[in-house]
């Protein structure tokens, strides 16, 4: 029994180490943000000396004009917010129809969507530059630096792996349900966003927390798609824009990189345990 | 032989019905509901469904299955109406700028809009294969993603098979774990850079010179590895997290009765039943390893200068040549495309990449699932 105890507490003793290790950098970054330049220089380690600093450097990034911080931050949220439901309900739309369709098209079709997983972004980014500019021209629509365009990309770009996880999930649904609202005079528009949409919750969330991870920090499809200096840029984008105006700046740098990152990071702290339920809960296979 | 002349007749017939029918679809049925709506609503009248008669054969398949009132005409359409916003996005984004890319591989267009881009042939690819810049980065990529893979499956194994006992504070650890993962590359880059360079080195003694100065060695790269596993093995933990939870308990108390250890429990019991995980994360991991750019860009600018392993120059039978030592496919491509302007070149390069990767994905995803259990 006490043999037992002991391991179970040198296994609590080892995680809170290992956390604290993992937790270091985000310390050292969070104590550096409040310090003047020649301090981040002269002593990198030590605790800020005047609080006011914080305010200070914070007050310097939301006035720089290389920053935009504002604009920046709402760009991405319109950008992520958008794309993340449309990502959600249109590939659900999708993965329903194709599991719910047994025929060798549907099959096909699946199989179309998966081979796009395994097309990494490197291949498309110079001839997708090249198709938008011609779209531009042709059309008359402007699809570079503009929130559509960056949105019905993400679109594209994040289908096969959403459908990917939907499909397997809506396997797993009884199909008892929906034939009992087909027979109660469901329409099939109504019963995939009143039946369906709402079982789908859980694979929902997890998909809402990888493409959103995904997209907030995404750096080379906006840089190409946006440019460093486009009107509708994201905060990546401005962080770069940034940290390549004022190379040595730490000050600045650090405070636009704690600011980039503490949404997310809020907004991971407050959904914390939906986020971890439903990570954990085999939705990822 | 008739028969299969008639096949591809229908073949050729079907698919010539369904681009016609995806506009009719998409105007002509919902003016047509919508009238009929309007008159059931004004005027009380009951609408007919009638189906069409006629013999024209083009008409009758329309109708039949794409805009009448036919059973199947209202599954197809249904198909069609759900699958159309995510099919186009991906059809336009990714699969048009694809076989585009394809097309580009073999030209020497130059990015900039001058209007002479011109049909080389395979002459780019044939260039390739006297890039010594090329191979190297190809070289290094490989022998990163190794590394990469490596470390980041064990630590985040670990940490899974840590955080699975019973722990006080196992939420909290499994979110503090994760919670790197939240930081985007490139942000990324810019914070392990200043722990790199100024952190670290403040402490004098050994650490004095920075881990990314230090050049023609493999400290650069090893510093990479160290940034991507604490970003990355957070989220690979919680996919080895879900598939030990699912290791049903009875199966670990029965091995625990008949006198097996905790490492021959490991061994015997939770990696075969584990093992379609670790076919997951090592195809994530090699994926994400293969792409890496953003981290590289802001943590090292491509990393610092060496020279070339000397069996690379003799190879080339080149001189001493400089390189950088971080300088991976993904890096390579991009600044042939936008810093040397050689678009054509740089397409013909990310067409090998895409090939080298779905090989190597390919291979592994097919050694491993021969390791696979069922229960």
């Amino acid at each position: 029994m006490s043999k037992k105890r002991v391991t179970a507490l040198m296994f609590e003793i080892l995680a809170l180490l290992l956390l604290i290790v993992f937790f270091m950098p985000f310390l050292i970054i969070l104590i550096n943000a409040g310090k003047t330049s020649q301090e981040i220089i002269n002593t990198p380690i030590a605790l800020p000396s005047h609080l006011v600093q914080y305010y200070i450097n914070v007050k310097n990034i939301f006035t720089n004009d290389n920053v935009k911080y504002f604009s920046g931050f709402l760009n991405s949220f319109i950008i992520t917010s958008v794309s993340l439901i449309a990502i959600g309900v249109f590939s659900g739309m999708a993965a329903w129809v194709l599991v719910r369709t047994k025929t060798k098209y549907s099959y096909l079709i699946f199989m179309f969507f998966l081979s796009g997983m395994v097309i990494p972004f490197q291949v498309v980014m110079l001839p997708l530059v090249r198709l938008l500019e011609l779209m531009g021209n042709f059309t008359g629509i402007q699809f570079k630096d503009t929130y559509y365009g960056v949105i019905l990309a993400y679109i594209g770009f994040g289908a096969p792996l959403s459908i990917f996880l939907f499909h397997g999930f809506i396997k797993s649904i009884p199909l008892d349900i929906e034939e009992a609202a087909i027979i109660d005079g469901c329409t099939k528009p109504q019963l995939f966003f009143q039946i369906i949409l709402p079982i789908l919750k859980p694979i929902f969330v997890t998909l809402l927390v990888l493409n959103g991870m995904w997209i907030w920090n995404d750096y080379l499809l906006p840089v190409l798609i946006i440019g460093v200096n486009g009107k509708t840029r994201t905060l990546p984008l401005s962080v770069a824009n940034l940290a390549g105006s004022y190379v040595r700046e730490w000050d600045l740098i650090l405070t636009s990189v704690v600011l980039a990152a503490l949404p997310v990071i809020v907004l991971f702290l407050f959904a914390q345990k939906h986020i971890i339920k439903g990570m954990t809960s085999g939705a990822i296979k | 032989m008739k028969k299969k002349q008639n096949f591809i007749q229908r073949f050729f017939f079907s698919v010539f019905i369904f681009f016609l029918a995806v506009p009719l679809i998409f105007i002509y049925v919902p003016i047509r509901n919508l009238i009929k709506l309007f008159q059931r609503f004004f005027f009380r009248m009951e609408s007919k469904e009638n189906s069409y008669h006629g013999t024209n054969k083009i008409l009758k398949h329309l109708d039949k299955y794409f805009i009448g009132y036919t059973d199947q005409a209202h599954k197809n359409r249904t198909f069609i109406y759900f699958l159309l916003p995510s099919m186009s996005a991906f059809c336009i984004f990714v699969i048009t700028p694809f076989i585009m890319g394809i097309y580009f591989s073999m030209t020497n267009w130059s990015g900039l809009n001058t209007g002479h881009v011109t049909f080389v042939g395979l002459a780019n690819y044939a260039g390739l294969l006297n890039d010594a810049q090329f191979f190297y980065s190809f070289f290094r990529t490989v022998i990163y993603s190794a590394l990469n893979i490596v470390v980041i499956n064990v630590v985040a194994f670990g940490l899974a098979i840590l955080v699975t006992q019973k722990l006080k504070l196992t939420n909290i650890y499994r979110a503090g774990f994760f919670m790197p993962n939240l930081i985007g590359g490139l942000v990324l880059g810019y914070i392990w850079q200043f722990i790199y360079n100024n952190a670290i080195t403040s402490l004098g003694g050994p650490f004095a010179v920075s881990i990314l100065a230090a050049g023609g060695n493999e400290h650069a790269m090893l510093a990479l590895i160290i940034v991507i596993t604490w970003q990355y093995a957070g989220y690979i933990m919680m996919i080895y997290i879900a598939a030990i939870q699912n290791v049903p308990q009875d199966l670990i108390e029965a091995s625990t009765i008949d006198g097996a250890n905790a490492v021959q429990r490991l061994r015997h019991i939770t990696f075969p039943l584990v093992a379609q995980a670790f076919t997951v994360s090592l195809f994530l991991t090699l994926v994400t390893s293969f792409k890496q750019y953003d981290t590289i860009v802001s943590l090292t600018k491509g990393g610092p200068p060496q020279l070339m392993p000397s069996w690379i120059q003799n190879l080339y039978s080149l001189g001493q040549t400089p390189v950088k030592s971080l300088n991976l496919m993904a890096i390579n491509i991009y600044n042939t495309a936008f810093v040397e302007y050689k678009m054509g070149t740089g397409q013909a390069k990310a067409i090998i990449f895409f090939i080298v990767l779905l090989g190597f994905s390919l291979l592994q995803v097919h050694y491993n699932k021969k390791k696979e259990v069922e229960l």
